[in-house]
C-alpha cells in the first residue's frame, strides 16, 4: 500500500511542537508507514459497533462537594520554571 | 554457594527479617553495595538516594524491635519507575521535559506501600514518558540487559526491570500500556504483572494513555508478585476509573485455588515472526498445564491482527492530548529562547521532548485532526470493542489464556531503533490485553540456546488476579527457572 502523505507542517503547528527540515522530513516519511499499517482497520465492519473509551465498568463517579487537604502554594510553585509574589511569571500574553 | 542477599526473593527476605537474621539496615546496604557495584554496567537507575533510603530502613528496624512490624514488605527496598510519584524524590519521566522536576506528593500506590513499610528505593529508567519497548528512548542514555548487555531489557519500563534482574532492588514497579511492564519482565527474566485497568489507582502516575495505563510489580517469584499486588491494589476516590471490588488476599489464594483450569492457546498468537525457540518453550509449559489435568483448548481471537493499529491510534491520541500540559509555564522545562506565550510553548516543548514523543504526539495530533477523527480515532474504538469481545467471549469456555510474551527473547540494542514499525510489533502479544483491559502476567518459562530469558504470558478474567497468580504460581512450583540469575562479572561492560 502507498505511503499516506501527512502535512507536517499543519501537524506540528496544532500540536505546537517547532520541528527541524530534518525531523519533519523523517517523521513524515515514518509516520506514513505507520498510517499505511494502521489502514487495515478499513478492512473490518464496524457497522453498529459501540466505541470502547476504556475497559472498566465505572462511569459519571461523583464525589462531594467538599474542600480537601491540599498542596501548599510553595508546595505547589516548587518546579515553576520562573516565580514572582506567589504567581507564576511567562512572557508578555497581550501587548 | 547460598544466594546472595541481593538475588534473594521478597518472601524469603521478609522471612530472615522477622527471624531477625538479617535487619533492614543490612539488606539496604546490600543493595546500596550491588547497585554500586553494577549500576555502570546496567544503568536501570537513573538515580538514588543512599541517605533517605537507609533512613527509612533504620525506621523500620526500630518498628521491629518494637513489636510493631507493618507485614511483609515492612524493610524491603521497593524501587520505582520514573513516572511513579515519591514526595521529595526526582520524578523525570526520563525526558528533559522534566530533568529537574520533584514530586509534591505521593502517588496512591507509593502511600499504600510506605503504609506497609516498604522503603522507597531509586528512580528506575525507562523509555521517555513510556513510550518504547527497549528503553533506548531515555533521555539520560539507555538500559543494558543483565543477561547480555549488549541487548536491551525491552520497554518502557525497562530499568525496573534490569534493576530487579540484576539484583539492584528486591522487587520493582513499573506501568504497563501496551505491554511495558510484561516485555521487559520476558526480556529480563523476571516475574511482571499488568492487572486489570481499574484494580490499581493511577493517581501519581505521569499520564501516557490514560484508558490503557496501569501500575504493575515486577517480582522475583509470583509469591512476591501477590504479596506486592495486595499491598497496592484497591479503590481510589483520586482515580476515577478505579473500581470498587474486594481485594482478596492474594498470596494466601495461591494455595487455595488449585485448577484444574481450562486454557485456551490462540491461534492469532502462534504463527509468523514467532522465534522458534520461545515457540518450543511456550509449547513446553501448555505440555506441563496438560500433564497437571489442565483443559487445553484452541480458541480464536479472531481481531488480533488489528490490535496494534488500534493501538497506535489510541495510544498516540491520548498522549498528544496528555502531553498537551507541557507547555513550559507551570513546571517542566522553559526555553531560554522564547519571544512571546505562543513562542515558548513551541521552543519548550520543541527542546524538552525527544524524537520518540514527539512522533507520537504529531502522530495522535492527526488521528484527532479534523477530518480524521471518525476515520481513525472513532473506528480504532470501535475495532477495540470488537477486541474487548473476542476475549470475553472465549472466557465463556475458558479460564485463561497462554501466549509468549514477546515473539523473539531481547535483541540487540541498535537493531530496531531506527525503524518504529518494527519496534511497535515487537508487542503484538501484549497490547490487547491493554486495549481489553484484563490482568495479564508474564513468567519465566526457558531460556534460548544462547542464555536469553524468553518469557510466558497468562491472561486472566477482568478481576480475577487470584486466579492468574495461582495459575501462575502452580507452574512457577515445578519449575527452577526463576533461581538463575545473570553473571554481571564475566560480562566485559559495555560494547557501544
Amino acid at each position: 500500500m502507498a505511503a499516506v502523505q501527512i502535512d507536517i507542517n499543519h501537524l506540528a503547528k496544532l500540536a505546537r511542537i517547532t520541528l527541524t527540515e530534518s525531523e519533519k522530513e523523517r517523521f513524515a516519511s515514518q509516520l506514513g508507514d505507520v498510517l499505511s499499517h494502521i489502514a487495515e482497520l478499513t478492512e473490518v465492519d464496524v457497522t453498529g459497533i459501540e466505541p470502547t473509551a476504556h475497559a472498566s465498568p465505572v462511569y459519571n463517579v461523583w464525589s462531594e462537594d467538599v474542600a480537601q487537604p491540599g498542596l501548599s502554594t510553595a508546595e505547589a510553585l516548587q518546579n515553576a520554571p520562573a516565580q514572582k509574589d506567589n504567581m507564576i511569571v511567562v512572557p508578555k500574553v497581550v501587548d | 554457594m547460598s544466594t546472595p542477599l541481593y538475588f534473594k526473593s521478597v518472601a524469603e527476605l521478609s522471612s530472615e527479617l522477622s527471624t531477625k537474621k538479617i535487619s533492614s539496615v543490612e539488606l539496604t546496604q546490600a543493595i546500596i553495595a550491588r547497585t554500586k557495584a553494577v549500576d555502570s554496567k546496567v544503568h536501570a537507575f537513573n538515580s538514588f538516594d543512599e541517605t533517605d533510603v537507609l533512613s527509612q530502613a533504620k525506621l523500620s528496624d526500630e518498628r521491629r524491635s518494637l513489636g510493631k512490624t507493618l507485614g511483609a514488605l515492612d524493610g524491603i527496598p521497593i524501587g520505582f519507575k520514573d513516572v511513579i510519584s515519591v514526595k521529595g524524590q526526582p520524578l523525570t519521566a526520563s525526558s528533559n521535559m522534566l530533568k529537574n522536576f520533584i514530586s509534591p506528593y505521593d502517588a496512591t500506590v507509593t502511600e499504600k506501600l510506605k503504609a506497609v513499610g516498604a522503603l522507597s528505593w531509586g528512580r528506575l529508567n525507562l523509555d521517555e514518558f513510556a513510550m518504547g519497548s527497549s528503553t533506548e528512548n531515555s533521555a539520560f542514555g539507555q538500559t543494558h540487559n543483565p543477561w547480555d548487555l549488549d541487548r536491551v531489557p525491552g520497554g518502557s519500563s525497562g530499568g525496573s526491570a534490569a534493576a530487579l534482574a540484576a539484583g539492584e532492588a528486591p522487587a520493582t514497579l513499573g506501568s504497563d500500556t501496551g505491554g511495558s511492564i510484561r516485555q521487559p519482565a520476558a526480556l529480563c527474566g523476571v516475574v511482571g504483572l499488568k492487572p486489570t485497568y481499574g484494580l490499581i489507582s493511577r493517581y501519581g502516575l505521569i499520564a501516557f494513555a490514560s484508558s490503557l495505563d496501569q501500575i504493575g510489580p515486577f517480582t522475583r517469584t509470583v509469591e512476591d508478585s501477590a504479596i506486592m499486588l495486595g499491598a497496592i491494589a484497591g479503590h481510589d476516590p483520586r482515580d476515577s476509573t478505579s473500581f470498587k471490588t474486594q481485594i482478596p488476599d492474594y498470596r494466601a489464594e495461591l494455595k487455595n485455588r488449585k485448577g484444574p483450569w481450562k486454557l485456551g492457546i490462540p491461534k492469532e498468537y502462534f504463527g509468523e515472526g514467532l522465534d522458534p525457540e520461545v515457540a518450543h518453550a511456550v509449547e513446553s509449559a501448555i505440555h506441563f498445564y496438560k500433564s497437571k489435568g489442565c483443559e487445553i483448548k484452541e480458541i480464536s481471537l479472531p481481531h488480533t491482527k488489528y490490535a496494534v493499529g488500534v493501538y497506535y491510534i489510541i495510544a498516540t491520541a491520548e498522549c498528544s492530548s496528555n502531553l498537551a500540559r507541557y507547555d513550559g509555564v507551570r513546571y517542566g522545562h522553559r526555553s531560554k529562547e522564547a519571544t512571546d506565550i505562543l513562542d515558548l510553548y513551541f521552543k519548550s516543548r520543541a527542546e524538552g521532548f525527544g524524537a520518540e514523543v514527539k512522533r507520537r504526539i504529531i502522530l495522535g495530533t492527526y488521528v484527532l485532526s479534523s477530518g480524521y477523527q471518525d476515520a481513525y480515532y472513532v473506528r480504532a474504538q470501535k475495532v477495540r470493542t470488537l477486541i474487548r469481545r473476542d476475549f470475553l467471549d472465549a472466557y465463556k469456555d475458558i479460564d485463561a489464556v497462554i501466549t509468549p510474551t514477546s515473539p523473539t527473547p531481547a535483541f540487540k540494542a541498535g537493531e530496531k531503533a531506527a525503524n518504529p514499525l518494527a519496534m511497535y510489533l515487537c508487542d503484538v502479544y501484549t497490547i490487547g490485553v491493554n486495549l481489553a483491559g484484563l490482568p495479564g502476567i508474564s513468567i519465566p518459562c526457558g531460556y534460548s540456546k544462547s542464555g536469553l530469558p524468553i518469557g510466558l504470558q497468562l491472561i486472566g478474567k477482568p478481576y480475577g488476579e487470584a486466579d492468574l497468580l495461582a495459575l501462575a504460581h502452580s507452574y512457577e512450583l515445578e519449575h527452577s527457572w526463576g533461581t538463575r540469575f545473570p553473571d554481571l562479572e564475566a560480562q566485559k561492560g559495555v560494547r557501544l
